[in-house]
């Protein structure tokens, strides 16, 4: 006789936490771990909610079925197994969650996140959810695609080294001819940026088709680079209404030997995305990457998901540059968070730190690493606090601090990389970037009239609204 | 300041740039042993290369010796530059710091600007 199991049928709703709540739980290396911030409707338990949360992203459902029985659940279930309170905030809390490896489908970001954020963010239990931080185990990281390229072969095949890397974003966003946004792309290159980028809704419309667009392009590339002797690239946005469109330009760009392309990977899709950077390791193409969207995602702090789980699961997905905030510009950023996820873009171990909003370590193994981007009403004189936040392994672009300068885009180029230059160096001479970078930037522009005149126009201009998005670090 | 050309032309080799820090003046030699111990206090192995400048655009320079292995005097490190330097006149020197740990170069800078051509 099979004695295996002695569970029995009983039909009808029970408590979540019956079954999902295991405080005594010990996390397993090959567990995904998740953290959630939970603001349940009144009246809910804590456990309760956390179990409700464990339940509905992973094996359960509202009520038991007898089919429950044809399985090990004990095996599938995520489980939550730990409440903690969240620093000044009365209502909310947070909610650790395990998930057994077999519940996911290797090598899918994907399917992970199906689970995690899936039903669950619409459940009646919970008045807010945001999952903050996930814990990759490293058979899932394995299985995973990762950067086609990561940040040191980039160096490599850019021939950088020693410095952030330059670039800026063309502006007007939209409304230039091909050959015209083709004109500005060179101004830029020839004064010494390292890149341009298109912009994230720069695809192909009636005013400029993506062919033209990239043959323009391509050929500002080309003299730039024999005029100034260095590599040039211009990311070439190959979003898409139709994965296949998407290929097509991607294939293009290749044969005009252009050295990067980019993707919108939020509203491209995770799967296109993926295939892309694919596609780029096959190619040899570097792709650069906007986060269009995220702030859909990532800006209200009590429901949502935060950018560093975005930031985590594009380095999965695979990625070499990722726009990641620039703390000092117009866009929302919180310093110490975004130094948290240029952290988990960049390196190969990152340990829990609750100041910078990691509640895990996370191990990458030999996964190459993201250049993170900062971009977004940056001008000459934020250079030295961004060089002391970002360091050597970062993308700085200045799209109307380069193409706003009064003598134009080759002028204001040309005063950004004598900024950066002026700090590189200045850093490496042990001074101090955040507390002498005026007297750095003032003497670099003895010898660059285009970076005094930078220097004078930008002067009065300070972006300090108040971050929306801080960290949970205090009461307040 | 009326707006000024920008004066870079294909036609001028002297608007030839050579990568980090070729956009500020020449260093001076106390500029040089600065960056000279930023390398060593990294712990990264300093390397010499050198070029023709017309063939600046290669990847592979021809090296100077071997990279100096765990080399932390300043002074010895400077003496191969000036050596490179003295021994390939007219030639672009760089000095370069190889991090075995991300299997990069950690820095990478041209001490000793060839004549243009």
């Amino acid at each position: 006789m099979n004695i295996q199991t002695s569970k029995t049928y009983d039909a009808g709703v029970k408590d979540y936490r019956s079954t999902y709540w295991e405080p005594h739980y010990t996390p397993k290396d090959t567990d995904v771990l998740a953290v959630f911030k939970v603001i349940p409707q009144a009246g809910v338990p804590r456990e309760e909610a956390a179990a409700a949360v464990a339940a509905e992203s992973s094996t359960g459902t509202w009520t038991t079925v007898w089919t429950d029985l044809l399985t090990d659940l004990d095996f599938y279930k995520g489980r939550a197994y730990r409440v903690e309170d969240v620093p000044g905030h009365d209502e909310a809390f947070y909610a650790f969650v395990a998930y057994p490896a077999d519940l996911f489908e290797e090598g899918s970001v994907v399917n992970v996140f199906t689970s995690l954020v899936g039903n669950v963010f619409g459940f009646k239990a919970v008045r807010s959810l945001r999952l903050e931080d996930v814990r990759f185990p490293i058979w899932f990281v394995k299985t995973c695609f990762g950067p086609p390229h990561g940040i040191h072969v980039e160096r490599d095949k850019m021939d950088k080294y020693g410095r952030p890397l330059l670039g800026c974003t063309i502006k007007p966003k939209l409304g230039l001819s091909a050959k015209n946004y083709g004109r500005a792309v060179y101004e830029c290159l020839r004064g010494g940026l390292d890149f341009t980028k298109d912009d994230e809704n720069v695809n192909s419309q009636p005013f400029m088709r993506w062919r033209d667009r990239f043959l323009f392009c391509q050929e500002a590339i080309d003299k730039s680079e024999a005029e100034t002797g260095e590599r040039k690239g211009h990311y070439m946005n190959v979003t898409a209404p139709t994965i296949e469109d998407m290929f097509q330009r991607a294939e293009f760009a290749k044969e005009l030997g252009t050295p990067i392309i980019m993707s919108d990977y939020l509203t491209l899709g995770w799967a296109a995305h993926n295939s892309l950077s694919k596609w780029c390791r096959d190619n040899g193409m570097l792709l650069h990457v906007h986060r269009a969207m995220h702030a859909v995602l990532d800006r209200n702090p009590n429901h949502g998901i935060n950018f560093r789980v975005l930031a985590k699961l594009l380095r999965l997905l695979g990625g070499d540059h990722l726009h990641s905030g620039t703390v000092v510009g117009k866009l929302e950023g919180d310093r110490e968070a975004t130094l948290g996820w240029i952290d988990l873009l960049r390196d190969r171990h990152v340990k829990e730190d609750r100041a910078r909003g990691i509640f895990f370590d996370q191990d990458w193994g030999a996964m190459p690493g993201v250049f993170p981007v900062a971009s977004g009403g940056i001008h000459v004189w934020h250079m030295p606090a961004l060089v002391a936040i970002f360091g050597n392994d970062s993308v700085l672009q200045f799209g109307g601090g380069t193409l706003g300068h009064p003598w134009g885009n080759a002028a204001g180029a040309a005063a950004n990389r004598v900024a950066l230059e002026a700090c590189v160096q200045a850093r490496n001479e042990g001074r101090e970037l955040e507390r002498e970078g005026k007297d750095i930037l003032m003497k670099a522009a003895q010898h660059s009239p285009e970076l005094k005149i930078a220097m004078e126009t930008w002067k009065e201009i300070k972006f300090e609204f108040d971050t929306v998005d801080k960290l949970d670090v205090q009461h307040r | 300041m009326s707006v000024q050309d920008y004066t870079s032309r294909l036609s001028d080799p002297a608007s030839r740039k050579m990568g980090t820090f070729s956009y500020l003046p020449e260093m001076t030699k106390a500029q040089i042993r600065k960056q000279v111990e930023w390398i060593v206090r990294h712990g990264w192995n300093p390397a010499i290369e050198h070029t023709e400048p017309q063939f600046a655009g290669s990847n592979y320079w021809y090296m100077w010796k071997l990279p100096m292995f765990g080399e932390t005097d300043v002074d010895a490190i400077i003496a191969e530059l000036d050596a490179c330097h003295d021994a390939n006149p007219g030639n672009h020197v760089r000095l370069l710091g190889y991090d075995n740990v991300t299997q990069s170069q950690g820095a990478n800078m041209v001490v000793y600007r060839g004549d243009p051509v």
